[in-house]
C-alpha cells in the first residue's frame, strides 16, 4: 500500500480506510495484534484485515462495512483536521489549472494538515517533488509523520519556517507554486524566485476578495500573465423514488361504457426516479486565482 | 541571463510539434508544417517563422501571414497624456465620437500599422474620449486592443489548454464536457502514473488524451471502443512523446462478452520472432515467384521485340514493377493484420485479470450498459467515474447499481464554476456564466457479495435512525 501506488491485499503497517457509511469514512493504522473500536464493533487487525483483499467485506457484532485502499480523496474526507482543509472540488481544478503530471516540481504553503499535499503527489509520483512550507512547527511535524506512514516521504520535503519571509527553500525549480496562506502577496515574490526561469504555473486560494485584490495586484507588479480568478462549486443531487399522487376530477362525463372504472382515481399515482438537491450546500470555499509566469 | 543553449531545447518549437495558437480567449490546436497556411481568428498565417523561437512567444501577424517575434512590451500607454472625466452625465452616445470611418480604419491596417498603433489613432481622433472616466478609457482601449491587436500566441499543449479550447471550439465533439468536469474526473478517479486504466469515450480522444498526461508514459490505457475503429484524434493535439503510445491499447467492445465467457478466440501469431521468420520466408518466396515471371516476360518481350518500340518494353517492366508492387502491398496489409491480432491478443491478456485500477466513461453512448459492463473488469476498492451530458441517465445507474451492489460511495454531482473580474474598485464576477458542464456519477467497487442481492445499507432516502441490528448475509 502507498498513496502513489495500489496493491490488492492489506498488510501490517498499512493505512486503510474504513467505509462505514456514506459520509463516514475512518482511517486505520493496521497493527498485527491491534483493535479498532467503530459503530459496528471491534474489529481484530489480525484476522480481520492483514492479508484480506482490499474491498473485502469486513463483519463485525453489530454490522458490516469495506475496508478501501486510501487514495488522497478518500484521505481528505477522513483525514484528522488540524486546519480548515480543501475539499476534493478545489483539489480536482486546482490540479489541472496548475498542469500537474508526473514529474513536476511543486512548492506549496501552507501545509496544513496534507490534504491537497496528498492529491498533489499522488499526481507528479513518481519522479516529481513537492516542497511544502509549513511555518507551525507541530503540524509540520505531524504531517512529516504521515507522509512517512503514507508511504510517500521520497517524493516531498517538508521546511518549517514562514514563505512570506524565507521563501520556500529552493530556487529556480519550480514547475508550480501553490499558495493557501493569509497574506499570499506577500509570498508572490518568493513564488517568483522558485520557479523555473522559463515559467510556470501559480495558484493562490483565498477566502477573502479583499485577498484575491491584494493577489492579483502583486501577481500585476512581478509581471505574472493569465492572470484569472475562478471559483468552483460541488452540488451533489440525492436520487430519490418519489410517488406524486394524481388529483380527482371526478368521472369525466365524456367517457362511454368502456372506460374502466377498475382503476379509482383516488388510487392512482405516477412513480418516478428522480433526484433533489439537499436543502443547503456550501455556497463558498475559496476563490482560486491563477497566474503564468512568463519566461525570465 | 546568458542562454543556456541545450536547456532550452526542450522549451523550443520544433517542425513537427502540435501546438496551440491563443489570443486572448481564443485557442486552436494546429501541427508546425514547413509552408502549410493554417486559418486562424479569419487570417491566415505561416508557422515556419515561429521554428526554433521559444513556446510562449507572443508574434506579431504581418500582412502576408508571416510570424514575427514580438519584442515590445507597451512601451507608450495610449493613455499617458490624456486627461479623464468624472463621469456620464454630459456623453451623448450618437455614433459620431469617432472621426475615423471604416475605410480609414482599413487603409490604416492595410499600411501595415501596428494594432498599438492604431489603437492610438482611434484614441486621437476620437472627439469625447477626454470626458469619459479612466475606468472607461481603460475599457475602450481593452476592447480596441481585442478587436485590433494582430499577434498570436504559440503555447505548447496540455489537458488545460485543450480542455478550454475544445469547450470553447467544439463543445457537441466532446459532449459538452466543460473543462472543470473533465477535472473532477481526473482526480475522482485516481489517474495516476502507473495504473491500468479502462477509457470508454467519445470525445474525440479529449479524454483519453487528458488520461494519458496524468499517467507520464507509465502504465497503461485501454481504450474500449464501439464500431470499428477507436477514434482518438485529439490526442495527437498532447503531442506526447513516442513512448506514450506504447502505453495505450484499444479493444472493440464487441469482444467483451466473449472475453468474460472465456470464448475470445486470440490465435495469433504472437512471438514477434516467428513473425519476423515468417516475413522472411515471405520475401524469398516473393523473390522467387518474380523470377520466373520475369523469364516468362522475358521472352515474348524478345519476340515483340523486333515489332515494339523501346516503350513498349518499358511497358512490360512497368508492369513487372506493378506485379511486385501489389505483392508488397499485400504482404503489408497481411503484416498488418498479423500485427493487430497480436495486439488484441495483448489487450486481451491484460483485461482478462480482471483487474484494471480504474474506468472513465465519457460518451454519447447510454451510459448504464456500459459501465455494468465494463465495471467487471476492475479489481475490487477500485474507483470508477461516469460522465453524462444529461442526469437522467445517471440516474438509472446509480439506481442500477444500488440493486447488483458491488459499489460504494456512490455520488452524482455536478460543478459550478464562475470567473471573475479583479480590478481596484472594480471587482465583481462576470457577467456571462457557463450554464451547465455535465454530470458525473463516480463510486469505489468493492468486493462482490453472492450470497444475497445486496440490499444495501446505505440507502438513497434519509438513513432510518436505527441501523440494522443483522448481518445481511444470507
Amino acid at each position: 500500500m502507498s498513496f502513489v501506488e495500489y496493491s490488492d491485499f492489506i498488510q501490517d503497517g498499512d493505512v486503510a480506510i474504513l467505509y462505514l457509511s456514506h459520509n463516514n469514512v475512518m482511517p486505520v493504522k493496521v497493527q498485527q495484534g491491534a483493535q479498532t473500536q467503530t459503530r459496528y464493533g471491534v474489529i481484530r487487525h489480525s484476522t480481520d484485515l492483514i492479508g484480506q483483499r482490499y474491498g473485502s467485506k469486513v463483519t463485525c457484532s453489530k454490522g458490516w462495512f469495506h475496508v478501501l485502499h486510501p487514495t488522497p480523496e478518500l484521505w481528505t474526507v477522513a483525514l484528522p483536521h488540524r486546519t480548515q482543509i480543501l475539499y476534493t472540488t478545489d483539489i480536482a481544478f486546482i490540479t489541472m489549472m496548475l498542469e500537474l503530471k508526473p514529474g513536476s516540481i511543486v512548492c506549496e504553503s501552507g501545509t496544513g494538515s496534507g490534504s491537497l499535499s496528498h492529491a498533489i503527489l499522488r499526481t507528479i509520483a513518481p519522479t516529481g517533488h513537492l516542497h511544502t512550507v509549513e511555518f507551525h512547527q507541530q503540524r509540520a511535524e505531524k504531517v512529516a509523520e504521515e507522509f512517512k506512514e503514507h508511504r510517500v516521504d521520497h517524493l516531498v520535503t517538508v521546511r518549517n519556517q514562514d514563505v512570506c519571509k524565507d521563501g520556500f527553500g529552493v530556487t529556480g525549480v519550480a514547475d508550480a507554486v501553490f499558495l493557501d496562506i493569509p497574506s499570499p502577496w506577500d509570498a508572490v515574490g518568493h513564488a517568483k524566485v522558485a520557479m523555473k526561469k522559463h515559467g510556470g504555473r501559480l495558484c493562490s486560494f483565498s477566502p477573502c476578495i479583499e485577498q484575491v485584490q491584494k493577489t492579483c495586484e502583486a501577481l500585476q507588479d512581478q509581471g505574472f500573465e493569465d492572470i484569472s480568478t475562478t471559483e468552483v462549486l460541488l452540488r451533489e443531487h440525492d436520487v430519490r423514488t418519489v410517488s406524486l399522487p394524481l388529483p380527482d376530477f371526478g368521472p369525466d362525463p365524456e367517457t362511454t361504457e368502456e372506460a374502466t372504472p377498475a382503476a379509482a382515481p383516488n388510487h392512482a399515482s405516477i412513480t418516478l426516479k428522480t433526484t433533489t438537491l439537499p436543502r443547503e450546500m456550501p455556497g463558498h470555499t475559496g476563490y482560486l486565482t491563477f497566474a503564468t509566469k512568463p519566461r525570465t | 541571463m546568458a542562454d543556456n543553449g541545450d536547456d532550452d531545447n526542450q522549451y523550443r518549437i520544433k517542425e513537427g510539434d502540435y501546438v496551440v495558437l491563443k489570443r486572448g480567449e481564443i485557442f486552436k490546436a494546429v501541427q508546425i508544417q514547413p509552408r502549410k497556411k493554417v486559418i486562424f481568428e479569419k487570417q491566415w498565417i505561416f508557422l515556419d517563422n515561429a521554428v526554433g523561437q521559444l513556446y510562449s512567444t507572443t508574434f506579431e501577424i504581418l500582412s502576408g501571414g508571416n510570424l514575427k517575434p514580438n519584442e515590445l512590451k507597451d512601451s507608450a500607454s495610449p493613455l499617458d497624456a490624456v486627461e479623464a472625466g468624472t463621469d456620464n452625465r454630459n456623453i451623448v452616445d450618437d455614433g459620431k465620437s469617432q472621426k475615423l470611418t471604416r475605410d480609414d480604419i482599413e487603409a490604416l491596417k492595410e499600411k501595415g500599422l501596428k494594432g498599438q498603433d492604431i489603437i492610438k489613432k482611434l484614441v486621437d481622433n476620437h472627439a469625447t474620449f477626454g470626458d469619459k472616466t479612466e475606468y472607461s478609457q481603460v475599457k475602450y482601449i481593452k476592447k480596441k486592443k481585442k478587436k485590433y491587436e494582430n499577434t498570436v500566441m504559440i503555447l505548447k499543449p496540455s489537458c488545460r489548454i485543450l480542455a478550454m479550447m475544445y469547450h470553447g471550439r467544439e463543445p457537441g465533439k466532446i459532449c459538452h464536457l466543460r473543462y472543470d468536469t473533465l477535472a473532477q474526473m481526473l482526480t475522482l478517479a485516481n489517474i495516476h502514473a502507473g495504473s491500468k486504466v479502462l477509457v470508454f469515450e467519445t470525445c474525440a480522444g479529449l479524454v483519453l488524451g487528458s488520461i494519458m498526461e496524468r499517467m507520464g508514459g507509465y502504465g497503461s490505457v485501454i481504450q474500449m471502443y464501439p464500431g470499428g475503429g477507436p477514434v482518438r484524434a485529439g490526442v495527437e493535439s498532447f503531442g506526447f512523446p513516442a513512448h506514450f503510445h506504447d502505453t495505450l491499447h484499444e479493444f472493440p467492445i464487441c469482444h467483451v462478452n466473449a472475453l468474460l465467457a472465456g470464448t475470445l478466440d486470440t490465435s495469433a501469431k504472437d512471438p514477434t520472432a516467428e513473425n519476423t521468420h515468417e516475413k522472411q520466408l515471405n520475401l524469398a518466396a516473393e523473390k522467387e515467384q518474380n523470377q520466373p515471371e520475369a523469364e516468362e516476360q522475358g521472352t515474348p518481350e524478345e519476340e515483340s521485340m523486333e515489332t515494339n518500340t523501346g516503350d513498349d518494353a518499358g511497358q512490360d517492366v512497368e508492369k513487372m514493377e506493378k506485379d511486385k508492387l501489389k505483392e508488397a502491398k499485400a504482404q503489408v496489409k497481411k503484416l498488418r493484420l498479423e500485427e493487430k491480432q497480436r495486439r488484441l491478443a495483448a489487450t486481451a491478456a491484460l483485461l482478462k485479470g480482471r483487474n484494471a485500477d480504474g474506468l472513465v466513461i465519457a460518451s454519447r453512448f447510454h451510459p448504464c450498459p456500459v459501465l455494468l459492463g465494463l465495471l467487471k473488469f476492475l479489481s475490487p476498492s477500485r474507483p470508477f467515474v461516469v460522465y453524462s451530458q444529461y442526469i437522467e441517465p445517471l440516474i438509472e445507474c446509480f439506481k442500477k447499481l444500488r440493486e447488483c451492489g458491488g459499489t460504494v460511495n456512490l455520488r452524482l454531482t455536478d460543478t459550478w464554476m464562475r470567473h471573475y473580474q479583479v480590478l481596484p474598485d472594480r471587482t465583481h464576477p462576470l457577467l456571462l456564466m457557463s450554464g451547465g458542464g455535465g454530470y458525473l456519477l463516480s463510486g469505489t467497487t468493492v468486493a462482490t457479495d453472492h450470497s444475497k442481492p445486496a440490499g444495501s445499507k446505505q440507502a438513497e432516502e434519509p438513513a432510518p435512525k436505527r441501523q440494522k441490528l443483522e448481518d445481511t448475509e444470507g
